[in-house]
């Protein structure tokens, strides 16, 4: 029997905060470390010490930032345990290989190097510590690849089959699992992101010292630094988020036909909505305004393939789940007798759509009764909520769109070494900081509200996969979550500002 | 890879044994010294001695703890599944203290204030404390069985609650965790500080020792007169499919001795970590000597949990049938062994430079060095 959705809701609720906690601190230090081996690669080739200081001052802000990552981050591990046990056991055969990796290749590399970047400074040679560095912002980086792998295969699960006789989903094969196509743009996308948000960081910081007419040298250069390394990352991460579009228009359709609202299917080519309101009551967006042809161009690179509308999904999915429905059958039987020829040749036909049947697990647990009215109802959850989605995927692509702008001007400025009298762009790169905050969280909730109702997708529904614990334990945990974790971020938002405020001078660094 | 599912199997139980160990024996002395922080230390500069004793390198020992994890979700997910849900307030706990223990390190020394440090120190030897006593009354409750069964979908329902977790035997096992964690840090405490504190530590190691290798012995009466075992009483296959349904297991007084006679080389980790805390407390005036041994002590503390209750990882108190044994409840060959190819090219990297790590921060820290240190030591 399958939790009520009062503990699913919970349950959800309390994975999509702490994700989203989590990744507050997760793109900075991404970012950040990176432009600290980059500053400190400079100084031991120029072997002026104005960079030493930039590595150890930006290094204590990446500290602060760093161990709530990584407090955090332990939360997330836990979580799949805690509170998705029956998706742990249903696909930990494949999932759980990622995150293992994540442990034994990333976290003892950055957790390890840390320690050393922070000291280190007096007994290592300048070379040696800037390796030290790197490999520091090595690890971080592989710690996303894994990750992201991990959340790839929910996406798009290749490399594994069900086993009947585990009742689980196995790996075929892990080769396939590490260079799914979906999880390779994903990485790339997510640590450009992770770029963009360090670069605007210390771009906005930088800009602050200026405005304020202090630490000029030591800002003018983080700022070049900054513009540079982010033009790279800001270009990188639009380019990658389109291969992410095109990837998922493969296999999740409707996250498609979502996040652009398209209801009803168009003549090809679709149009693109740069602006609009979606308005869920007369399936059309209101306001908008469309660039023809450039949504077919973007999703499928063809100006013939038809993007498929949300209604016409839906037919394709009650199919899929009548499907479904014959697969679950099969499995009873070869539960019950292994050798049972029909149910073999059945469930190599119908067994692929078994996710597609356990849809029906929320209305009725033995799922072979299913009435028509259940399977239509089981049809339509398979619809994300559109209003959430095309809004955070707009504002995210509009936000990624400005970062190219901002650190174009910004990198033209510096190369003709106006940037620091520039004020009207300090003002701007300033305001700028929440930015790819914002765009980040946007683009978590596209990729993972937009894969609902799947956990993982075709495979295993969301409301299957919570664990079967009671309202209290999950109610507690989600109080004691926002408890802690508010007032970790007050303090470290205070921390932060306290030494930005204090600067590079007013920091004692050995 | 082409090795059969059986050797996968025990390999990978050996390797979480040696995960597992090599936690308690790095991040173990972080626990201790944690604890040890507002009792052997008198003054703040004191404190900073010890925290920065730990300060570099406890962020990579903690790895060690989040590796398990990640491997006990890759190679035992059905085990995964199963504790962390079913010890759900325990791992909210333990969770919790390791957050604030996290940030109670790096944001410490951030203001110089003494109600602020003060305030971070209390947070800290929470964070050493909570998760040393969890560990031990964890491992208590695993060595009588817990309340669970799974239905045809091998969805898991535990069925006890979180006060149960708390009972005679796996209080005192969460008291010689305690103790052994204590042990180790004060060891590791003498061998990175000089004068007062470094004799204060031996005393302490002494003493911890003593208790740990006294506790351990009674712990072992216990379990043989006091706590049913379980005992698999039909024959199995061990290559088989990884579903926890199909056997037999009858629970029994003294069910954790029944092996013993049959393999007496399960007596070997407890009989070599009774043998090494001995060592320890003997040697204690030799600091890296003493800390050999009370390693020693952990990894054979550790390592009899795993080859006392062999080949049983979580047996069910309620459907003892169902119980979870490394034959049937371990992920699938093919990903068995891509972990283990993983694991063997991985873990020597991982090893040799946390070993250049450990190197280049050899030496002892002193109240000169810390005071020098400013903003670059906790």
């Amino acid at each position: 029997m399958i939790p009520g959705t009062d503990i699913v809701d919970l349950s959800r609720l309390q994975f999509a905060l702490t994700a989203l906690y989590h990744f507050l601190f997760v793109p900075l230090t991404l970012g950040l470390s990176v432009i600290l081996a980059i500053m400190e690669i400079i100084y031991v080739m120029t072997n002026r010490y104005i960079w030493r200081q930039m590595v150890q001052y930006w290094g204590v802000l990446f500290g602060i930032n760093f161990v709530l990552g990584v407090a955090t981050g332990l939360t997330m591990e836990f979580q799949f345990g805690t509170n998705w046990s029956y998706y742990s056991q249903y696909v930990g055969d494949v999932f759980g290989v990622p995150l293992a990796i994540e442990g034994l290749m990333s976290f003892f590399l950055e957790a390890t190097f840390v320690g050393l970047f922070f000291f280190g400074w007096n007994k290592l040679s300048k070379i040696k510590h800037a390796i030290c560095t790197c490999l520091l912002a090595l690890g971080t980086n592989l710690s996303a690849l894994w990750i992201l792998i991990a959340n790839g295969w929910m996406q798009n699960p290749v490399g594994a089959h069900f086993d009947f006789r585990t009742m689980r989903m196995e790996t075929t094969s892990f080769f396939e699992v590490m260079f799914n196509p979906v999880a390779q743009a994903k990485f790339v996308h997510t640590i450009s992101a992770g770029y963009v948000t360090g670069s605007i960081f210390v771009l906005a910081v930088s800009a602050y010292f200026l405005l304020r007419g202090r630490n000029y040298a030591f800002a003018k250069r983080s700022m070049t630094v900054a513009a540079s390394f982010g033009l790279a990352s800001a270009l990188s991460v639009v380019v990658l988020g389109d291969e992410s579009g095109y990837l998922a228009n493969n296999n999740q359709k409707f996250k498609i036909a979502a996040i652009e609202g398209i209801w009803h299917t168009e003549k090809a080519p679709a149009g693109l909505a740069v602006f609009g309101i979606p308005n869920e009551k007369t399936q059309r967006i209101d306001y908008e305004i469309r660039i023809p042809y450039l949504l077919g161009l973007i999703a499928t690179r063809s100006l013939d393939t038809e993007l498929p509308g949300m209604d016409e999904l839906v037919d394709q999915g009650k199919g899929f789940i009548r499907q479904g429905i014959k697969g679950y059958e099969a499995l009873i039987h070869l539960q019950k007798n292994a050798d049972d020829k029909h149910a073999q040749t059945d469930f190599m036909e119908y067994g692929p759509y078994l996710g597609y049947g356990l849809l029906l697990k929320k209305y009725t647990e033995q799922v072979t009764d299913a009435t028509e009215e259940q399977i239509n109802a089981a049809a339509n959850d398979l619809k994300p909520s559109i209003l959430p989605l095309f809004i955070s995927f707009h504002l995210m692509v509009a936000c990624g769109i400005f970062f190219m702008l901002l650190f174009g001007v910004g990198f033209y400025l510096s190369l003709h070494n106006k940037i620091q009298s520039t004020r009207w762009y300090l003002r701007i790169a300033f305001v700028a900081l929440p930015l790819p905050w914002l765009a980040s969280e946007l683009g978590w909730v596209v990729a993972e509200y937009g894969r609902q109702p799947w956990a993982v997708q075709g495979i295993l529904p969301t409301v299957m996969g919570v664990s079967s614990v009671n309202f209290s334990q999950v109610m507690t945990s989600l109080l004691s979550f926002i408890i802690f974790y508010t007032v970790l971020a007050v303090v470290e938002i205070y921390l932060m500002v306290k030494y930005i405020r204090l600067g590079p001078d007013g920091t004692s660094i050995a | 890879m082409s090795l059969d599912y059986e050797t996968l199997r025990l390999i990978w139980w050996v390797l979480l044994g040696l995960l597992l160990i090599g936690f308690a024996v790095t991040g173990g002395f972080d626990l201790g010294v944690a604890m040890w922080s507002p009792f052997l230390t008198r003054t703040n500069t004191e404190k900073r001695v010890l925290i920065n004793c730990i300060g570099p390198t406890w962020e990579g020992n903690q790895v060690w703890f989040i590796t398990s994890g990640g491997a006990i979700f890759a190679a035992w997910p059905t085990l995964y599944a199963l504790s962390f849900s079913g010890f759900y307030g325990a791992m909210l706990l333990v969770l919790l203290a390791l957050i604030v223990r996290a940030v109670g390190f790096k944001y410490r020394s951030t203001i110089d204030n003494v109600r602020w440090r003060g305030a971070w120190d209390m947070v800290i030897f929470v964070g050493g404390f909570v998760p040393a006593l969890v560990f031990g009354v964890a491992i208590g409750n695993v060595f009588q069985g817990v309340p669970f069964y799974f239905d045809d979908q091998l969805r898991v329902f535990y069925t006890g609650t979180f006060l149960e977790l708390f009972n005679p035997f796996s209080l005192f096992c969460g008291l010689l965790s305690l103790s052994m964690f204590a042990m180790h840090g004060a060891f590791f405490i003498q061998v990175k500080t000089v004068g007062h504190l470094k004799k204060r530590a031996r005393i302490a190691g002494r003493i911890a020792g003593v208790l740990t290798v006294s506790l351990f012995l009674v712990g072992g009466a216990w379990v043989y007169w006091g706590v049913d075992g379980y005992v698999l009483s039909s024959p199995m296959p061990h290559d088989g499919p990884s579903n926890p349904l199909y056997k037999v297991v009858i629970r029994e007084a003294h069910g954790w001795y029944v092996a013993v006679s049959e393999a007496p080389i399960r007596l070997l980790p407890p009989l070599f970590g009774v043998f090494s805390g001995i060592m320890a407390v003997i040697f204690a005036r030799f600091a890296r000597t003493s800390f050999l041994w009370s390693a020693g002590c952990v990894a054979g503390i550790v390592a009899t949990v795993g080859s006392g209750m062999f080949p049983f990882l979580l047996p069910s108190s309620t459907t003892p049938n169902q119980s979870l044994t490394i034959w049937d409840s371990s992920s699938s060959q093919h990903t068995l062994s891509v972990m283990l190819v993983v694991t063997v090219i991985l873990l020597p990297i991982v090893i040799a430079y946390t070993s250049w790590v450990y190197y280049v921060l050899r030496g002892k820290v002193t109240e000169r060095s810390v005071e020098d240190s400013g903003h670059s030591a906790y």
